[in-house]
């Protein structure tokens, strides 16, 4: 079988951020009871980590847990390791009112690194990143199209969307990155 | 531009993250159901000058559906809580009651 | 001549020369200057014509209220007209054009106007234009496009050239004018720690406050504004903005600001403007006072002025419009001007003040400088055509027929007071009190805009609040940032205000001037509109200032009345016999100066116009001739054109070789959603008018959707995946409209059931292999799925490796033709198509497009959700009878689909229709009847609702709605076509194809 290609493979922008395709992601939506404790142990058992609270992102070495809404979170882990996973995860919540469902090939993952990326961002989210630190997550809109963003480093953002519109993003993402367009918000 | 708080995930937004789902709390008229009941369920809205339920979907954020009180006159919103319920909360009740002493109540 | 002053100029860097151009002529002017103070520099008083009369037009003012200088900016991809010269920073190269005149700005022939301009009055518009109604079209309307309107607009090929954004921006303060009031403000807050934001319309802070000789703190005011301008910008909890206008406040401390990043460096590497789109929890409004004219006769002449601008132009830019200069005013202020104008070596023939009396201690000041002041007296008539040349005096207590005396002068700088700039503290609803003393409105603090939580959120500060002196501008403001900031008292800044007496109304001069000098005081110089309008308005009925405001156009201007609203108000309501109050004001609306269509637009252009959804498969096509079609947000390949093919005839190859051998259709684009849970089947059967629980694992139906209305909103395959799970496919642009659908019935009705929701549609690449050959090709790549006949047979799903991918292969048909749609991880969707092309090309493999997918569909008489429905169509006028459960107590929209109109005989159903001709019917053709119906349109009984020319028959064919259809087949009823042309079309049965379906059963 031939490899899966991502979105856009290996697109690369240096401007007011460096952005950046990431290639294929190993994605998988779990829906639940997140206050179940079968649910928190299929997640523990699977990626090693605990269940993130609302609004937050477990980042872990080989993997990370989004908080999606009260009744679903999204792993985030090596493509290859996907399957897998999705079959040990529903195992693991087979008694439970719980759904497991691959979505690695549905999106597209984009890194926004740099000292500007929340002014970068802040152009196209009408999200208030000032309080915003490191593994916080929000889903909004990243201009006219949706989007889940979170802080993956000090100066690192991880943006992901829906495939079909990775190529609209990415256009985006680079004409909000263009140099000349400083904004000086967050400092 | 409306400032909502969704009840689910915690988050104020502004009012392009959600959708608007128009009327709040009416009750599904299905088969069997007489004509006039199928009417107001399906037709009649209160549209009232005052004291509004609303429901809006978190479109952009969590998806979850919930329901904000507010004033469709000075825009004032009194609360938002989830959409599982059949009827205004009774501390949502207390707190229009409050702002809008004269307010005939919800039903 | 030149009117730069030897000495002076603030904001201008004199070693920087600018070369510039107006209407082609060579000009010069510094680094530092308004295109407004480089023309005035350079003696062009004449700047444009008025919109009505044409008369000559000089600058005004010397900010955002200028109604006259306004001018065509920039060339080719960077013109733009109207640019308002006041307010536009000169750059090295500008070309400058004025406007509004024909043929040229000194010899305009639309000035004839002003000599019919006894029949021009008050509502001209509406009473000459009337009659006779022909002349409308071929006199009236050519007429007025070619002397009227403002700047050219740019040509129709030109592209603008530069780039523009938007940023979200919160705030806990924001402050908007960042003259001394908005700065004491933006330190308050910012000192208690608040997050401010302080935009500032102009490239410099400080307001007036420098330009009146404000001491602040001990320091001249230039000083202290420089110095806390430098301490905010040290704070990290501020962000400094300036060339940004706050042009709306909205809802829920919603405030849109515009920056003006790059417009005095065109070409630069920069978004031109910015739309900056705040939410603040306090919004503290310190956007000053503009002064009032004087109604005179003759105001309009260029070289009547406000008595603030000529000083802002002496002290801020070292020019002097006028070498001989005569102040009018009703207040002490106005010394101010004289005061500077005489220190900066300009003569100052006299003060003209209406005021009984001058006492105080501007007017000492004026005096001890030899300067003339004459009080209870007015300006008669000012005397000049393109240029003052003298004014005509009386006394103000006087009706002005005679005139008492005459001064040659070439400038005059009037003063009518102040008014607090409120536009922005009404946008969202803040109200008003009327100022007796400075006969000004001015914010009513306890009737703020009132925010989500039903708390005020704007705050006005300094001269937008009224206070006109800097000591209380600087009180006012300070205590506005600790309110803002909900902050403990602390000590504000301080100056020393020199005493000023009292202004006296003033709304026209003389008080009882004649009637030709009232019909020469211009009110609204750059629409016309004089002191006898509003006067004559208000005698023909229109009492409502917001009528009054139509009727004369007063206001309606591109300043939107910035300098006239009060003055005709006062008018108003002289004339009406009430006090100004209870006229009042006419409504503030956003923006508080105009906005650019590209910073509204912001990023969203060309490419990133709205998000185009593209498929996996996207790159192939766009490589291999696809001919776009939108379907939603998504771009579908309509067809695949070959070298020198027509559109047509790539459709019609693509149905035959589909029918004949072999169709490959990329189908990503349809709807996939997973429906899993315990209560999944019982959720289904609620959905779906036909039963779904009943469907077997491994099995497809093709299922209806309706809304509570019972009309048919969505179709599409159901696959049951296994015991508690579904995926259900939908439309190409239903995906997200069915799963909020699901969701919303989930989560706001049967919330106790236990199912859940997850969109799919974007996890698979689908591709639909289709026609005779599709078992043999899809048996060649390989795959451990049994496709015979009897082992997979129609309407069976199987879930395998296809060509070593994981895939789920459907064995269901749109064609009629044996079809198997593959559905693959999105990421290996390219490398099994490029498989399923080359081991396709021995059967002559076609990929094909939406237009032979239709073209195919119809054969058959399957219906297309859009087409054949409008959402007022229920399943069962398509003779969709057989999927609708008759055995379920309850799905939605079976209510709806009880109703008396919805199961009477009379309805218009789906037939199939032949034109007796062969030819193909007019796309939506209607069938008409005799008669009319109550709206007296002519009665119809069917239409048509898709129409192709079928390739495998050879004829047209369509399918159609048509009242009691079904019944009437063999009829022949007639269409509307070109022209009138009626088109005979036989009614028959909806399937042209293979009827028995013997072709996608082998």
């Amino acid at each position: 079988m031939s490899d899966a290609v991502s979105a856009l493979p290996g697109a690369r922008f240096a401007g007011l951020v460096d952005l950046a395709e990431a290639g294929p992601c190993g994605m998988i939506t779990l829906r639940g009871d997140l206050s179940a404790a079968a649910v928190a142990k299929a997640v523990k058992d699977t990626t090693g980590l605990a269940l993130p609270k609302p609004r937050q992102v477990a980042i872990g070495k080989a993997a990370s847990v989004a908080w999606m809404a009260p009744d679903e979170c999204l792993i985030v882990l090596d493509y290859a390791k996907a399957a897998e996973t999705v079959a040990a995860l529903e195992t693991a919540v087979a008694d439970a009112f719980a759904t497991v469902a691959e979505v690695s090939d549905a999106r597209a993952v984009f890194t926004i690194r740099g000292a500007q990326a929340r002014d970068v961002l802040a152009k196209a989210c009408p999200v208030d990143f000032a309080d915003f630190p490191v593994g916080t997550i929000r889903r909004t809109r990243a201009a006219q199209g949706a989007a889940a963003v979170w802080r993956s480093g000090e100066e690192e953002f991880t943006l992901v969307c829906f495939r079909s519109v990775a190529g609209y993003m990415w256009d985006l993402l680079t004409t909000l990155a263009r140099p000349g367009g400083e904004v000086g918000l967050y400092r | 531009m409306l400032l909502l708080t969704c009840p689910h995930c915690g988050v104020a937004a502004e009012e392009t993250e959600f959708a608007n789902g128009g009327e709040a709390h009416l009750k599904r008229f299905g088969p069997g159901s007489e004509d006039a009941a199928f009417e107001g369920y399906m037709f009649n809205r209160k549209n009232p000058r005052g004291v509004h339920f609303e429901r809006w979907r978190h479109a952009y954020g969590c998806g979850k559906w919930f329901i904000a009180a507010r004033c469709t006159v000075t825009l004032e919103v009194f609360a938002t809580y989830p959409a599982q319920v059949s009827e205004p909360p009774k501390d949502v009740i207390d707190t229009i009651k409050a702002r809008r002493p004269q307010w005939g109540g919800w039903a | 001549m030149s009117h730069r002053l030897e000495k002076g100029g603030r904001l201008i860097d004199r070693g920087t020369r600018l070369d510039f151009s107006f209407n082609g002529k060579r000009m010069q002017g510094y680094a530092g200057d308004t295109l407004a103070s480089a023309l005035l520099a350079g003696d062009q008083m004449l700047v444009g014509r008025s919109f009505k009369y044409h008369r000559p037009r000089g600058v005004v003012a010397a900010g955002a209220e200028e109604p006259n200088a306004l001018l065509g900016l920039g060339k080719g991809q960077r013109y733009e007209p109207n640019q308002r010269a006041t307010t536009t920073e000169l750059y090295a190269g500008a070309k400058t054009v004025s406007q509004n005149h024909w043929p040229s700005l000194e010899h305009d022939v639309g000035v004839v106007n002003n000599a019919f301009g006894r029949f021009l009055s008050a509502g001209f518009y509406y009473k000459m234009f009337i009659h006779p109604r022909p002349f409308w079209k071929h006199v009236y309307e050519p007429f007025i496009r070619r002397t009227a309107g403002l700047g050219r607009a740019p040509e129709a090929e030109t592209v603008d050239a530069d780039r523009y954004e938007q940023v979200y921006a919160f705030a806990d303060v924001l402050v908007i004018g960042g003259g001394i009031a908005g700065i004491a403000a933006a330190r308050a807050a910012a000192e208690a720690g608040r997050r401010v934001i302080l935009c500032e319309q102009n490239a410099h802070w400080g307001g007036r406050a420098p330009v009146d000789g404000a001491v602040i703190d001990g320091q001249p005011a230039g000083d202290w504004v420089a110095a806390q301008i430098a301490a905010l910008r040290a704070l990290a909890n501020v962000t400094l903005l300036p060339r940004t206008m706050g042009a709306g406040v909205h809802d829920h401390g919603y405030v849109l600001a515009y920056q003006r990043v790059a417009d005095h460096e065109p070409g630069a590497e920069k978004p031109r403007h910015r739309l900056w789109r705040v939410r603040a929890g306090r919004t503290i409004t310190a956007t000053g006072a503009i002064e009032r004219p004087l109604s005179f006769a003759g105001n309009d002449i260029p070289g009547v002025m406000l008595a603030s601008a000529m000083r802002d132009y002496a002290v801020n830019w070292g020019v002097a419009p006028g070498r001989r200069v005569v102040v009018v005013t009703n207040n002490d202020d106005a010394y101010r001007t004289a005061l500077a104008l005489h220190d900066a070596g300009v003569t100052v023939r006299a003060v003209i003040d209406a005021r009984s009396e001058a006492k105080g201690a501007l007017p000492e000041a004026v005096r001890a400088r030899g300067i003339r002041v004459a009080t209870g007296t007015a300006i008669r008539r000012v005397e000049g055509g393109k240029r003052v040349t003298a004014v005509e005096l009386c006394p103000q207590e006087s009706d002005g027929a005679e005139a008492s005396e005459r001064i040659h002068c070439d400038a005059v700088a009037m003063s009518g007071g102040w008014s607090p700039v409120v536009h922005l503290w009404s946008h969202c609803g803040g109200k008003l009190t009327w100022d007796e003393g400075q006969a000004a409105f001015r914010p009513d603090p306890d009737r703020p805009p009132l925010g989500h939580d039903g708390q005020g959120f704007v705050i006005a500060a300094g001269s937008a609040n009224g206070e006109m002196r800097a000591g209380t501008v600087l009180a006012d403001a300070h205590a506005a940032g600790l309110t803002a900031a909900g902050a403990k008292k602390s000590t504000a800044p301080g100056a020393e205000d020199t005493a000023e007496e009292p202004l006296a109304p003033v709304w026209m001069m003389p008080v009882r001037a004649t009637y030709k000098l009232r019909s020469k005081m211009w009110l609204d110089p750059q629409n016309d509109v004089k002191v006898s309008d509003i006067q004559l308005a208000a005698r023909e009925g229109y009492e409502s200032v917001e009528h009054a405001k139509r009727y004369t156009t007063l206001g309606m201007a591109t300043d939107q009345g910035k300098l006239s609203n009060i003055n005709g108000l006062a008018i108003l309501a002289d004339a009406l016999g009430r006090p100004i109050p209870q006229v009042g004001t006419t409504t503030f609306r956003p923006p508080f100066t105009p906005v650019s269509m590209g910073a509204i637009a912001g990023e969203a252009r060309g490419g990133l116009f709205q998000p185009l959804r593209r498929t996996p498969l996207h790159d192939w096509h766009a490589e291999n001739g696809a001919d776009w079609e939108p379907v939603g947000h998504w771009r579908r390949p309509y067809c695949y054109r070959q070298p020198g093919e027509s559109r047509h005839d790539a459709v019609l190859r693509e149905v035959s070789g589909t029918r004949e051998s072999l169709g490959l259709l990329d189908a990503s684009t349809l709807g996939k959603l997973l429906v899993k849970g315990p209560d999944a089947g019982r959720f289904m059967d609620m959905l779906y008018t036909n039963m779904m629980s009943t469907l077997k694992p491994g099995k497809c139906r093709y299922g209806l959707m309706c809304n509570e209305n019972g009309f048919l909103f969505d179709d599409g395959v159901v696959a049951r995946l296994s015991e508690d799970a579904f995926l259900c496919h939908t439309t190409t642009g239903g995906a997200e409209r069915v799963h909020a659908w699901m969701e919303d019935w989930l989560q706001c009705e049967w919330w106790d059931w236990k199912v859940h929701v997850v969109n799919l549609t974007e996890q698979y690449a689908q591709i639909g292999v289709v026609g005779p050959n599709a078992r043999k090709l899809l048996e060649q790549l390989g795959t451990d799925i049994d496709l015979s006949k009897d082992a997979m047979p129609f309407m069976d799903w199987r879930e395998g490796r296809l060509a070593e991918i994981p895939a789920r292969v459907f064995r269901i048909s749109f064609s009629g033709e044996l079809s198997f749609e593959v559905a693959v991880p999105a990421g290996h969707g390219r490398a099994l198509w490029d498989r399923l092309i080359d081991a396709g090309a021995e059967f002559g493999a076609v990929p094909y497009g939406t237009e032979a997918l239709h073209i195919m569909r119809a054969e058959k008489g399957f219906i297309m959700i859009g087409d054949e429905t409008d959402g007022t169509v229920i399943p069962q006028d398509l003779g969709l009878d057989w999927a609708i459960s008759k055995k379920k107590d309850d799905f939605l929209g079976k209510r709806g689909m009880e109703r008396a109109a919805m199961v009477a005989p009379e309805r218009w159903k789906l037939v199939g229709l032949e034109t007796v001709d062969g030819s193909v019917l007019p796309h939506a053709a209607l069938c008409p009847l005799e008669g009319k119906n109550a709206n007296g349109q002519r009665k119809t009984q069917g239409r048509v609702t898709s129409t192709y020319h079928s390739p495998t028959l050879g004829r047209g064919i369509a399918l159609g709605l048509v009242h009691r259809g079904p019944e009437r087949m063999g009829e022949v009823i007639e269409f509307l076509g070109d022209g009138g042309r009626m088109i005979p079309a036989t009614i028959v049965e909806t399937c042209f194809y293979d009827k028995a379906g013997e072709k996608q059963n082998v």
